[in-house]
């Protein structure tokens, strides 16, 4: 119950900070890609504004649990491998992301707008996911392996 | 032309911040958007309904907060936009996080593999915005 109670309040709380950041406005997200251009830096202070807190409370509050408060564990990924899924993967995000001005959160916040075009961003991410996960559960493990800079 | 929104923005993120610390301590769960959505993808058992209710109050808070606005898109062709999400959902599974788990919560963590993907998927975002 905390755990679904917690989920939808901050998922109110992520989509209401993408709002007043105006990260859901794909035309500012544009502009602080386009550093060779009018070079727009207002959405480097959402990662900072978000660094700002969730930092420092993580650090004091959350480091040191093994439980949240639900009772769950505290589940971050343990792959600490630089490996040539997650540069290539980085690369693969980011022409997307330059090309639409779109990452997933501002998509499905903005599915909100009901616009064909957003829907239609978001049911093709859907499966770019999927496609990803059916192929890579074999190979994950050949993938591992391929350790950049070996 | 004079955009720059340093106080908006930085207020924004700053509850970015904290839904992300709201998600973790009460649940367990990180808030990185690409996960929370590819798992509802994939139902499992006991691990569906928290993503749902933590997406659809994305959207929510759409509904409240700006209920007129329309989504600004910078370009006409719907073609761009299914190949753009085409690259943003394999990109995001391959790289395991996109820019709220790899560029929030990854950095503050201070995780290797965050602070790096985080750096190329700006680089190479900034490289498709200059030959755009």
């Amino acid at each position: 119950m905390l755990t679904l109670l917690s989920a939808f309040i901050s998922g109110l709380l992520f989509g209401t900070g993408m709002i007043i950041s105006n990260m859901i406005d794909s035309t500012k997200v544009i502009g602080f890609l386009d550093v060779t251009g009018q070079w727009d830096p207002s959405l480097a202070f959402v990662i900072l504004g978000a660094l700002l807190v969730f930092t420092p409370c993580y650090h004091i509050f959350i480091k040191q649990r093994n439980l949240a408060l639900s009772g769950d564990k505290i589940s971050f990924s343990t792959n600490t491998n630089i490996d040539s899924k997650l540069v290539i993967g980085a690369m693969l995000f980011g022409i997307g992301w330059g090309l639409a001005g779109l990452c997933p959160g501002p998509a499905l916040t903005n599915l909100g707008t009901g616009s064909l075009t957003i829907l239609l961003f978001t049911l093709s991410m859907s499966i770019g996911m999927l496609l990803v996960d059916k192929v890579f559960k074999k190979r994950t493990i050949h993938f591992q392996n391929q350790i950049i800079g070996r | 032309m004079d955009n720059f929104t340093p106080w908006s923005v930085l207020a924004g993120g700053a509850l970015l911040g904290t839904s992300a610390v709201i998600l973790l301590l009460f649940s367990g769960k990180v808030a990185g958007i690409s996960g929370i959505f590819s798992g509802l993808l994939q139902p499992r058992k006991r691990d569906f309904l928290w993503r749902l209710l933590f997406i659809g109050g994305m959207v929510l808070s759409f509904f409240i907060f700006s209920p007129n606005a329309s989504s600004a898109l910078t370009s006409p062709s719907i073609a761009l936009y299914i190949i753009a999400g085409l690259f943003v959902g394999i990109g995001t599974r391959l790289g395991n996080g996109c820019t709220s788990g790899h560029g929030i919560i990854g950095i503050a963590r201070l995780s290797k593999r965050s602070i790096l993907a985080t750096c190329i998927f700006i680089g190479s975002a900034m490289l498709v915005v200059l030959f755009r």
